[in-house]
């Protein structure tokens, strides 16, 4: 089964909404608007754009943008002439009018995203998204947390309610291979022709590429990547290599992999701070199952507190934080520095 | 025991409770906060205007506990129960009716086991006695509620609305709940907006906070149908609530549930927007004297760790543990609810009792 007539697959850009993390939400309009054009010209089918926690993400708990992600969003829709521009939102943060908004403003595509096993927070998001007339996808957040019996249940939800692709997201970088193919399995013989299926994946394991691979491989009928790996973790699909390597394979992008190449290179390594790494800490994550977009938050803590950041890591697998929950590094924090403060005081009694 | 003994205890207890001493809302083993002086005092310092300023002698006290207000609750899912157990240690408030739509409810099955009159036949079987309630505890629906709000205002019956229809005004017991005790309808806000309000309170009654955020985090199985299917309702009404009630120029509210097994127990923190130069003790002082301020009503009601600062902003870090009476102790979100129903209904008996000054 194809995407449609002239693609196998459909390919969506996240850089402008997961890369966000990488640059703790301080995009330019500039960056943003080349990075747009140039992904626009290399003929990427749909590119998102938003806060990196979604629309109304702009917070103390997730840091606040540098510039109105509605600023951004209109700039990627004025810029964009082959793409569809995409949009996220998480319900619990950004609500139905933010939809509207962003929907008046020329966005094609929302995404709502739930924890994998929360599908039924977003029903009235995907209603509303659908009487809009926007096309709707549905992110199951942290996808290994949950069996691929559970996640089909969930994605029946959701296409229930109006979703027409239901996204295994492996938030964590988690997922190994076939944790994957059998995650997207469930989904499409749960789904059969109501909704399609996808894969977002991280490289906090190095398996993203391969991983989107087996996803294609196992029915999924749209792939996320972000150009250059700008994505939170260590990192997400790069878009160019997924490209690449369909093309080598026959599976059909759209994408013009040689314009990507350079747009990877020139445009969009510029706006990154630096290269998405799989260091001590994504390699954590990715094994310790938590939330990419902690990264960031889990540096920033530990240095505030002078605690060790993989330790506040380890300790947000163990309570098993879900995406959204960034308040509770700090609370790890604190915890650590109070059972530090005890045992050195336990050190110095009698 | 005798009579005059017994009203003689009562008096105690409530005049210690008046003083801070014993919470509101019972003296059962797991919900006694025991207050050292030293909070008390700090409570007065910071001139709290939810404790009722003139404390009644025991005269006037006896007098409350010799004609305390009957209550009914409508809605016998599992809020309306939970709040029944907490209605029924309260000495302020006497509970005669339970009132259903479902026969099978668990909730109306135990009322009737605790000789509470209980019945499935709704509103209109309640709103027909000779007797009528002086206030319904209402646990229904927005949409249950609308329905039913002109049926008690027709007949002059109090109304403390657990419901998101919001017909009346929101209150917050710590908060705001001393302007609207007069009023015929009340209602609860949402459980994050009654775990974090009061703190945002305990910081703009300090400095001006031009923008509050509070952000919840609630265990899977403590967030109920009404709230998963709406979701923004949760989302809007808090935030609002956040500044109207909090006293922020601008509010926002995130919320979260979280799966985790065994379930987490109800989170909430709030962030405030304040400036360089503020006196970050006093700020301390004052989220404290709230923080035992809830507890007279909420005793699982507690910061992790004292307020932390960082740039342009205080982060609160507050932890809600049910009393478990019918929901487990991790469901400190629906707890915080009832509880501060509870805690309203006292007030409303406690004010309509005491003859104005």
């Amino acid at each position: 089964m194809s995407y449609s007539d002239a693609l196998d697959i459909r390919v969506t850009d996240s850089c402008m909404r997961d890369g966000s993390h990488a640059v703790a939400h301080q995009f330019g309009a500039d960056a943003v608007r080349d990075m747009v054009i140039g992904l626009d010209q290399a003929r990427v089918p749909v590119i998102e754009v938003a806060h990196g926690d979604g629309l109304g993400g702009s917070s103390f708990n997730y840091g606040f943008s540098r510039v109105d992600e509605r600023t951004l969003i209109k700039i990627a829709v004025e810029n964009a002439t082959y793409a569809k521009i995409a949009c996220l939102v998480l319900p619990g943060v950004g609500t139905v009018d933010d939809i509207r908004a962003v929907r008046d403003m020329g966005v094609q595509v929302v995404r709502v995203a739930t924890h994998a096993t929360e599908a039924d927070i977003s029903a009235q998001h995907f209603g509303i998204a659908r009487e809009l007339g926007l096309e709707t996808v549905g992110f199951l957040m942290m996808a290994h947390s949950t069996t691929p019996e559970n996640l089909a249940q969930q994605g029946r939800i959701m296409a229930d309610a109006g979703c027409q692709c239901v996204y295994v997201v492996d938030s964590a970088g988690a997922l190994i291979m076939e944790q994957v193919s059998d995650r997207v399995s469930a989904l499409v013989g749960e789904l059969g022709d109501d909704a399609q299926v996808g894969f977002h994946g991280h490289q906090n394991l190095s398996l993203g590429m391969a991983n989107s691979l087996l996803a294609i491989r196992a029915g999924a009928l749209q792939i996320d990547g972000c150009t250059r790996a700008f994505g939170a973790g260590a990192g997400n699909t790069p878009t160019e290599v997924l490209a690449a390597v369909c093309e080598r394979l026959g599976i059909r992008t759209g994408i013009d992999l040689f314009r990507l190449i350079d747009v990877a290179e020139e445009v969009v390594r510029p706006v990154m701070d630096s290269e998405p790494v799989i260091d001590r800490m994504s390699l954590l994550m990715g094994y310790a199952g938590v939330y990419s977009s902690f990264l960031k938050h889990a540096n920033r803590v530990a240095d505030r507190y002078g605690v060790p950041g993989p330790e506040i890591l380890l300790r947000a697998g163990e309570r098993q934080l879900v995406g959204g929950q960034e308040d509770l590094l700090i609370d790890i924090a604190l915890e650590l520095v109070a059972q530090r403060e005890a045992a050195t005081a336990a050190g110095q009694g009698p | 025991m005798l009579r005059s003994e017994r009203i003689e205890k009562k008096v105690r207890t409530l005049q210690n409770r008046i003083m801070g001493i014993i919470p509101l809302g019972g003296t059962h083993e797991r919900s006694v906060t025991q207050k050292t002086p030293e909070s008390t005092k700090t409570l007065r310092s910071c001139n709290v205007n939810s404790i009722p300023g003139d404390m009644p002698g025991p005269q006037m006290v006896a007098e409350v506990l010799l004609s305390s207000l009957t209550v009914a609750i409508v809605g016998s899912g599992n809020i309306g129960t939970d709040l029944m157990f907490k209605i029924m240690r309260s000495d302020a408030l006497e509970l005669r009716w339970m009132v259903g739509v479902d026969p099978a409810s668990d909730g109306l099955k135990r009322a009737a086991d605790l000789g509470i009159e209980a019945s499935a036949e709704g509103v209109p079987w309640l709103l027909s006695h000779d007797t009528l309630p002086d206030i319904v505890f209402e646990a229904t629906s927005a949409y249950a509620h609308r329905a039913h709000a002109p049926m008690y205002s027709e007949r002059g019956v109090r109304v403390v609305d657990l419901t998101p229809a919001a017909i009346g005004p929101y209150v917050v017991p710590t908060v705001n709940l001393e302007e609207h005790l007069g009023l015929p309808n009340v209602n609860m806000v949402t459980c994050g907006g009654q775990a974090t309000i009061p703190m945002v309170r305990a910081v703009s009654r300090v400095t001006d906070v031009d923008y509050a955020e509070i952000v919840a985090s609630v265990a899977s199985l403590a967030a109920g149908p009404g709230t998963r299917a709406n979701i923004d309702e949760f989302t809007r009404t808090t935030a609002g609530a956040v500044a109207k009630l909090g006293g922020a120029r601008r509010g926002k509210a995130i919320i979260g549930l979280n799966p985790a097994n065994p379930p987490m127990i109800m989170r909430d923190t709030i962030f405030a927007a304040i400036r360089q130069d503020d006196d970050r003790d006093a700020i301390v002082q004052s989220v404290r004297a709230m923080e035992a301020e809830v507890q007279t009503y909420v005793p699982g009601y507690r910061l992790t760790a004292d307020p932390q600062f960082d740039a342009g902003r205080v982060a609160v870090f507050v932890e809600v543990e049910g009393a478990g009476d019918y929901f487990p102790t991790y469901a400190g979100n629906l707890d915080i609810m009832t509880a501060a129903a509870t805690r309203v209904g006292e007030m409303i008996a406690y004010h309509s009792t005491v003859p104005a000054a």
